[in-house]
């Protein structure tokens, strides 16, 4: 999600009392706690990285789904859904359920079955070290990078809601998150995100249900929503995409269901490393199967507190909110919609466990974002190029340092960024260069044994680079003429884009990738046993009781989704 | 969670978590009973409740998932 510096303007939103304080303080001390605890269970490579590869598959789920939960991400769609209505909501369904479905029934047996420790590892075993490194650097480089734009951004957004100092959020924070992490590794990550996850849940729930008794309703509030905007339809999920100019994203049906549910989302969901890490460890293939499909009924939910909250603050708010860009004094933006939702109902004690679900949001954003480092370094860049067939001791000792040396890169990134601002904008771009691409090299490599080394390599790189080209042409070059290129139409704004842009590069990424492999030689079938669909011999589950079958979730997850958009049509 | 033998369960953590939270959100809407906050629907008292349920939640768990000898 796109947040700029000037997300929130310099005014403080929330006076937290000593009860909230002590909710905040009680926080820091339990997570330092467990990770002093776990640390005793992290010896090994697989404990350290994996968890062991213990996880229940309730746990992972949540882990899973935790893991986009950050701060940033409520913050930032709860103001887009009161900028765009309710079709925000379509990131959380169309562009997240089936990606979290396919990837349970399809994706995870190949990656789990191949024993890989991460998604560069899976290519590597697939495709050769070409392809394995190219994806290893780029997400190495981006996930720090990212974590420290996080770190700042969430130190501007402290420092905005609670008058926190923008050096003691960053150093507090990273400090708690090193050394919880650094001791327990995957496990602390993911016991984070298990709390993170309860935390948001019970901190921001309490923002609808106060808000639909004050609006009596879901009619009362659609009904305040056309008093306070009148002409305008922010009620409806797909009426106003019949065409571009019909809603204020500027996006067509086409575009959210291929460029977003197709592409966007297939490739964030399935092969973001930092997600799929979290179902790499559950204790067996079922239980890697049923994580996402779980975490999949949990997503469906969250519009629940990250939506309707947007939607509330369009009926109920007195003051319209503006664009982060050319703000005001005395004004706000649409970023701070849910603190000012929080303020608006939570008195002392519930205001407390609201920012303290923010800033456990943060921190299990920045501990996701190093674990996922520490280990595709360590495992597909270090041990591959660097150190090969070092004992198991030394991987997890390197995996500690990484920790160490990730945060504190992300710490150097966040002041760099204080600095340059505009480089915010431009590493959450290039973060979404490598995903859409990476999603076709993955699944041709799954679906197709024909897909040789040098087709998965190139069609990658052709992949990213025509994401980057797209992106400078619309953004920088001459986004008069390129936008109804690219995007199909010049209303298009910044999401329309991004969605176009992915599902263009996908679509190169696929192209090239099928061309290189018709004229080079394949691997041997031999070498592609447990890594290619029709080479695999899967487990089969007619010894498994039907209702706990993963596809009988899996398909009802998906008639869910389609109720929802019937409903909210 | 983790069925490895000797770790506490996550759910014990967030039943403490939940707990502690329910206890000090319950005490702080009980003390403000007579004089509640400056916030929309303060008439409602929903620190009491819902720190009520947190607090339930948090009993529940950390008596289910409680570390046990073996």
């Amino acid at each position: 999600m796109s947040l700029t510096l000037a997300m929130f303007e310099a005014t403080r939103l929330v006076h937290l009392s000593g009860v909230d304080l002590a909710i905040i303080a009680f926080y820091f001390g339990l997570v330092l706690v467990i990770g002093f605890y776990l640390k005793r269970f992290a010896n090994t490579g697989e404990d350290f990285f994996l968890a062991g590869r213990e996880m229940t598959a309730w746990v992972a789920g949540l882990a899973f789904v935790s893991a986009n939960l950050g701060s940033l991400e409520l913050l930032g769609w709860a103001g887009s859904a009161y900028q765009y209505g309710i079709m925000a909501a379509h990131w959380y369904w169309i562009g997240a359920i089936p990606a979290m479905v396919f990837l349970g029934l399809v994706m995870m047996p190949f990656y789990y079955i191949s024993k890989t420790h991460s998604v560069p590892g899976y290519l590597k075993l697939r495709y050769g070290s070409e392809a394995s490194g190219l994806s290893a650097v780029t997400f190495a480089v981006m996930t720090i990078l990212m974590s420290g734009v996080n770190m700042y951004a969430m130190a501007v957004v402290m420092k905005v809601v609670l008058g926190w100092d923008i050096n003691f959020s960053i150093w507090v924070s990273s400090l708690t998150v090193g050394i919880y992490v650094a001791a327990g590794g995957l496990f602390s990550a993911i016991f984070n995100e298990v709390l993170q996850f309860f935390l948001i849940w019970f901190g921001a729930l309490l923002i609808p249900i106060l808000g639909l008794i004050e609006t009596g309703g879901w009619s009362g509030m659609v009904a305040r929503i056309h008093q306070n905007f009148p002409g305008q339809d922010f009620t409806h999920l797909w009426a106003p995409t019949a065409s571009f100019a019909n809603n204020p994203m500027g996006i067509n049906w086409i575009g959210i269901v291929f460029g977003l549910g197709a592409v966007q989302s297939m490739g964030y969901w399935t092969t973001d490393f930092l997600v799929v890490q979290r179902v790499l460890s559950a204790k067996d293939i079922r239980s890697a199967k049923m994580a996402p499909i779980i975490g999949s009924y949990f997503k469906m939910a969250v519009p629940l507190i990250v939506i309707l909250p947007g939607l509330l603050g369009l009926a109920v708010l007195p003051m319209h909110l503006f664009p982060a860009s050319g703000l005001q004094p005395g004004q706000h933006s649409y970023n701070e919609v849910l603190p000012l939702m929080l303020a608006r109902y939570c008195g002392p004690g519930l205001l407390g466990l609201g920012i303290t679900a923010l800033v456990a949001g943060f921190m299990a954003g920045m501990a996701g974002n190093v674990s996922a480092f520490a280990t595709v370094w360590t495992y597909d860049i270090y041990r591959p190029f660097i150190r090969k067939n070092a004992p198991d001791k030394h991987y997890v000792s390197m995996g500690r340092w990484c920790t160490l040396i990730g945060l504190i890169i992300s710490i150097g990134t966040a002041y760099l960024v204080m600095g340059f601002a505009s480089i915010m904008d431009y590493v959450q771009a290039l973060f979404g260069f490598f995903i859409a691409p990476l999603f076709g090299t993955v699944l041709l490599g799954m679906l197709w044994k024909r897909v040789t080394r040098w087709g998965g390599f190139l069609g990658l790189l052709a992949g990213t680079l025509s994401s980057v080209t797209m992106f400078l042409l619309m953004q920088k070059v001459d986004p008069q003429k390129w936008v109804p290129i690219f995007a199909r139409s010049p209303l298009a704004k910044g999401l329309a884009q991004d969605m176009y842009q992915s599902l263009w590069a996908c679509v190169t990424c696929v192209v090239v990738t099928v061309l290189v492999t018709l004229v080079t030689k394949p691997k041997p079938d031999s070498e592609l046993v447990g890594l290619v669909y029709s080479l695999t011999p899967l487990a089969k589950e007619e010894h498994t009781s039907f209702w706990h079958r993963p596809l009988v979730w899996g398909v009802m997850a998906l008639v869910l989704l389609a109720v929802l958009q019937i409903i909210f049509w | 969670m983790s069925e490895r033998h000797e770790i506490i369960p996550v759910w014990f953590f967030v039943g403490v978590l939940l707990l502690v939270y329910g206890v000090m959100i319950l005490i702080s809407g009980l003390a403000e009973w007579s004089h509640p906050p400056d916030t929309v629907l303060a008439e409602l008292h929903a620190p009491v409740w819902w720190g009520g349920i947190l607090t339930v939640l948090g009993a529940t768990y950390c008596a289910m998932f409680r570390p046990r000898k073996t």
